[in-house]
């Protein structure tokens, strides 16, 4: 019996959540007394996939010939498959993000293989295997027993601690052939080098309170100062303020940054079902009742425009000091 | 071409969830059902593509599993503009039942295009697109946030990491949708509310799939605790605990 986790690749590197997953699945795999081995599907070079030895895998099976290259989840969910098959695994672990989302369900079906998605924590217990995880948008944790012997587990992201623990690690390759995808790319449009939203730790995000989209420079300072990623609430990327990809909530992304800036929000439900696992949150707000000063733990009560500049100079002073 | 679009109730988002029986069942009590807020959006979009006489679909479809008591919300997919209805006649207790359920009734009828969510905002599992397809081993796309049926194809943009992408798919397939599917949800007119009434709800006879999971209990997030306030005046005092109290800067 064995753990697997899938370490998916971005143009063949690895980011922060890839060593989350492999923190997880190591410290699952130590729980229950397994062996743990990373799948890796696509080109990785050996120095990139030796990384994921500092988080305690040992071994990484990986699948790199051509029909690979492109993210097809009936191929991706065959290759992850037949290698828990191989290797005898009880749980397959991977990220709760876009590729996850699209493979696990698949993976479930093939290998009848019950999922908890989105857990943030190992499980309460193993035998009955019960884990925790959030629920109703966040309004509520649900524990869930997963009650077949093969189980899957996808981790949200920025929830779990790393966990350094280096060693050895060995990489063999897996064949994949035969495999060809019947869909067709036909356009990629891909902004690199930009912090991705999910990806950021700290987020500035900026609510119909902001008035105008022309109030926007002290958001992306401070977002920029802090080295985070600006957000906003539904109804600001609805009006075309900022683009759709900011837009945090029930509808637009999920995301559990350790700073949270909500400024001019008035912290609907809708809206903190995407921001209320952040770590820390901060309230700017004009109106002292404002819900989201009961999701915060630090407010200012006052005008976005006039207590923006203020922070921005406090900012600026503490970090030439 | 028949384009089936997958649909869930839940709670109305802005309901507080109770619970009952020792925290283990969702107190139903008092709650507001809805059509989960994807599938509002891919049945407008599913109706936009019909309308659209050049795609050549000429069916609209729902298809829920529930209990009876459910058909209050299939009778507003109607209203909303679904030509007709199928539901499957047993209680939904996890993603890999519900979409057993749902591969049966595929592969009893025909459709083209099959549409989910990409998740339920009751268990947010995200799970039971990708189920069925697999069950029906047809392709699935998720994180759709456009679509159009050209030349007997699915043209669809996916999100990615950092951009998107626009791929080909041929039918049938199985799309799970996202944010920008449709702009606004339909809200169902008078005369679609009265037209719904005679449309047809099939009830299908459920099989037995088992279940893969189980919900044992339900308990409140932890509470947070109490906001401390900063003076507008000296937001200095804003960064200095930021920096020092919760280290996050
Ligand atoms: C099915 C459904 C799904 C939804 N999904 C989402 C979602 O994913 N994400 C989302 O965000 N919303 C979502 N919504 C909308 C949500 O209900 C709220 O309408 C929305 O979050 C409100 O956005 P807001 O806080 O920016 O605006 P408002 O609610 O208008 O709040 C503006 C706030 O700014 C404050 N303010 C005004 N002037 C100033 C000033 N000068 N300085 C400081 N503060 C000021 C006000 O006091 C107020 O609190 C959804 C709604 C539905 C029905
Ligand atoms: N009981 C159900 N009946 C029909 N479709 C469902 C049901 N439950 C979930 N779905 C579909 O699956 C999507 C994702 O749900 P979930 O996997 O539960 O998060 C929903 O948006 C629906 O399209």
């Amino acid at each position: 019996m064995s753990v697997i986790v899938y370490t998916e690749n971005w143009d063949g590197k690895f980011k922060k959540f890839t060593f989350e997953l492999a923190s997880y699945a190591s410290g699952l795999a130590e729980k229950l007394g397994m062996e743990v081995t990373a799948v890796s599907i696509g080109k990785v070079e050996d120095d990139e996939l030796k990384k994921l030895g500092n988080y305690g895998i040992r071994r990484v099976l990986k699948a790199e010939n051509g029909a690979v290259d492109q993210f097809d989840t009936k191929i991706y969910s065959k290759i992850i498959a037949d290698a828990a098959e191989k290797e005898n695994a009880e749980l397959i672990v991977m990220a709760n993000n876009n590729a996850g989302k699209a493979v696990a369900p698949r993976l479930s079906v093939r290998l009848k293989a019950g999922i908890a998605s989105a857990v943030t924590d190992l499980p309460e217990s193993t035998s009955p295997f019960v884990i925790k995880k959030r629920v109703f948008s966040g309004s509520a944790i649900a524990s869930i027993e997963l009650k077949t012997g093969k189980k899957i587990l996808t981790l949200a992201q920025n929830s779990f601690d790393l966990s350094e623990n280096p060693g050895d690690l060995s990489i063999e390759n897996i064949e994949v052939e035969g495999y060809s995808s019947q869909v067709e790319v036909r356009e990629v449009e891909k902004q690199s080098g930009k912090l991705l939203l999910t990806d950021a730790e700290i987020v500035v995000s900026g609510g119909r309170g902001m008035k105008s989209p022309d109030n926007w420079a002290p958001i992306e300072e401070l977002a920029s100062l802090l080295g985070g990623a600006t957000a906003c609430s539904r109804p600001v990327s609805d009006e075309g303020w900022r683009p759709h990809e900011e837009h945090t909530g029930q509808t637009g992304k999920i995301i559990a940054p350790n700073l949270y800036f909500a400024i001019g929000i008035s912290g609907a439900t809708q809206h903190l079902a995407g921001i209320s696992a952040s770590k820390i949150i901060v309230a700017i707000n004009n109106d002292k009742d404002a819900p989201i000063f009961d999701a915060a733990q630090y407010g200012i009560v006052g005008d976005a425009s006039k207590v923006l500049p203020k922070l921005l100079e406090a900012l600026r002073e503490s970090k030439s000091a | 071409m028949n384009i089936l679009v997958c649909i869930s109730q839940v709670p109305d988002t802005t309901t507080k969830v109770k619970f009952t029986e020792n925290n283990t069942k969702l107190d139903t009590a008092g709650i507001q059902w809805v059509i989960n807020p994807w599938d509002e959006l891919s049945l407008t979009r599913a109706l936009e593509i019909k309308e659209d006489a050049s795609s050549g679909v000429s069916k609209v479809s729902v298809a829920h599993v529930g209990p009876a008591a459910n058909e209050a919300t299939i009778r507003k997919a109607l209203a909303i503009g679904a030509d007709d209805a199928y539901r499957v006649d047993t209680d939904a207790r996890d993603a890999y039942q519900v979409a057993a359920q749902l591969a049966e009734l595929v592969k009893s009828e025909s459709f083209d295009v099959i549409l989910c969510g990409i998740e339920s905002s009751d268990y947010n599992g995200s799970n039971v697109g990708g189920m069925l397809a697999e069950h029906l081993d047809y392709t699935s796309v998720s994180g759709i946030s456009h679509l159009e049926l050209r030349e007997g194809k699915a043209i669809v943009t996916r999100e990615i990491d950092g951009g998107k992408e626009s791929l080909g798919v041929p039918l049938p397939f199985v799309g799970i949708v996202q944010k920008g599917i449709a702009k606004e949800p339909r809200i169902a007119a008078m005369r679609g509310i009265m037209m719904a009434r005679k449309k047809p709800i099939q009830v299908v006879g459920a099989s037995d799939t088992g279940l893969l999971t189980e919900v044992k209990e339900f308990e409140p997030p932890k509470p947070r605790p109490a906001c401390k306030f900063v003076d507008p005046e000296n937001p200095a005092e804003l960064i200095e605990l930021l920096q020092n109290e919760a280290k996050v800067i």
